[in-house]
């Protein structure tokens, strides 16, 4: 059975951001899967991660770990984005300008996913959320 | 060249980190855009940055980054002291402004 890992991630709280992706890391190390592909997961999660600090409210990230593959889901309360494809195109940004001041919000995150993943869903309603869904095969 | 001879050869502060002093460094890498850092930069480079703030240590734990240089003789947040201990990242600084120090380190891993 594929073991499942759950975090709960708070808008706004960048002190924490990057825990999620720091434990599915050390569970990667741990499964032996390798580096390169460890690499590609954790930029997408991260940036997924980052996402829901820097826009949502609240979000919640579960990793399942299949035998081949690992599927990321992280679904979040918060704006929802209005048009997906200008938000995936590289310098699309609606962050605010203390995000970018912090370094973030350079309109590159979900490019970013999209490089590394292998398969990758989103799904959005503006004024209720954003749900990823994406999938690194090992 | 390991991140001490580093920091002894340019006259780096070590504000923390010193358990990652031993480690090997690869290159180098300059940003202070935080993605571009993540979608970019290699393992084991010392990533060169004015940010100051305990993001660019999980960053740079995330990404296996040998060292982290903060420029400009701007001082870290007390949480990224804290976190580049625990993370085991050293976190350097320097008075140089950042075309300075990476045309220095540059020198170091030109071929």
């Amino acid at each position: 059975m594929a073991e499942i890992l759950e975090f709960h991630i708070k808008g706004g709280d960048f002190n924490l951001a990057g825990k999620a992706s720091s434990k599915i890391k050390k569970k990667l190390i741990q499964l032996g899967v390798e580096t390169s592909t460890i690499k590609r997961i954790v930029v997408a999660t991260y940036e997924a991660e980052l996402n829901v600090v820097a826009h949502a409210r609240e979000g919640k990230l579960t990793a399942i770990f299949e035998p081949d593959s690992i599927r990321i889901i992280i679904a979040d309360s918060g704006p929802g984005i209005e048009d997906i494809d200008l938000a995936m195109e590289a310098g699309f940004s609606t962050a605010t300008k203390k995000v970018r001041e912090m370094g973030f919000g350079a309109g590159m995150g979900l490019p970013n996913i999209r490089k590394n993943t292998d398969e990758l869903e989103i799904e959005s309603k503006v004024g209720v959320g954003t749900r990823l869904e994406m999938i690194i095969y090992y | 060249m390991k991140v001490v001879e580093l920091a002894e050869k340019f006259g780096l502060e070590i504000f923390s980190g010193n358990v990652g002093l031993q480690k090997e460094i690869s290159g180098g890498y300059v940003s202070d855009l935080l993605s571009d850092v993540m979608g970019f930069a290699l393992e084991n480079q010392v990533w060169i940055t004015l940010q100051t703030h305990q993001n660019v240590i999980a960053i740079a734990s995330l990404k296996d980054l040998a060292a982290v240089i903060i420029v400009k003789g701007l001082q870290p947040d007390p949480e990224t002291v804290k976190h580049s201990e625990e993370e085991g990242i050293p976190l350097l600084g320097t008075d140089m402004e950042t075309f300075e120090i990476a045309g220095k380190i540059y020198k170091e891993f030109e071929i």
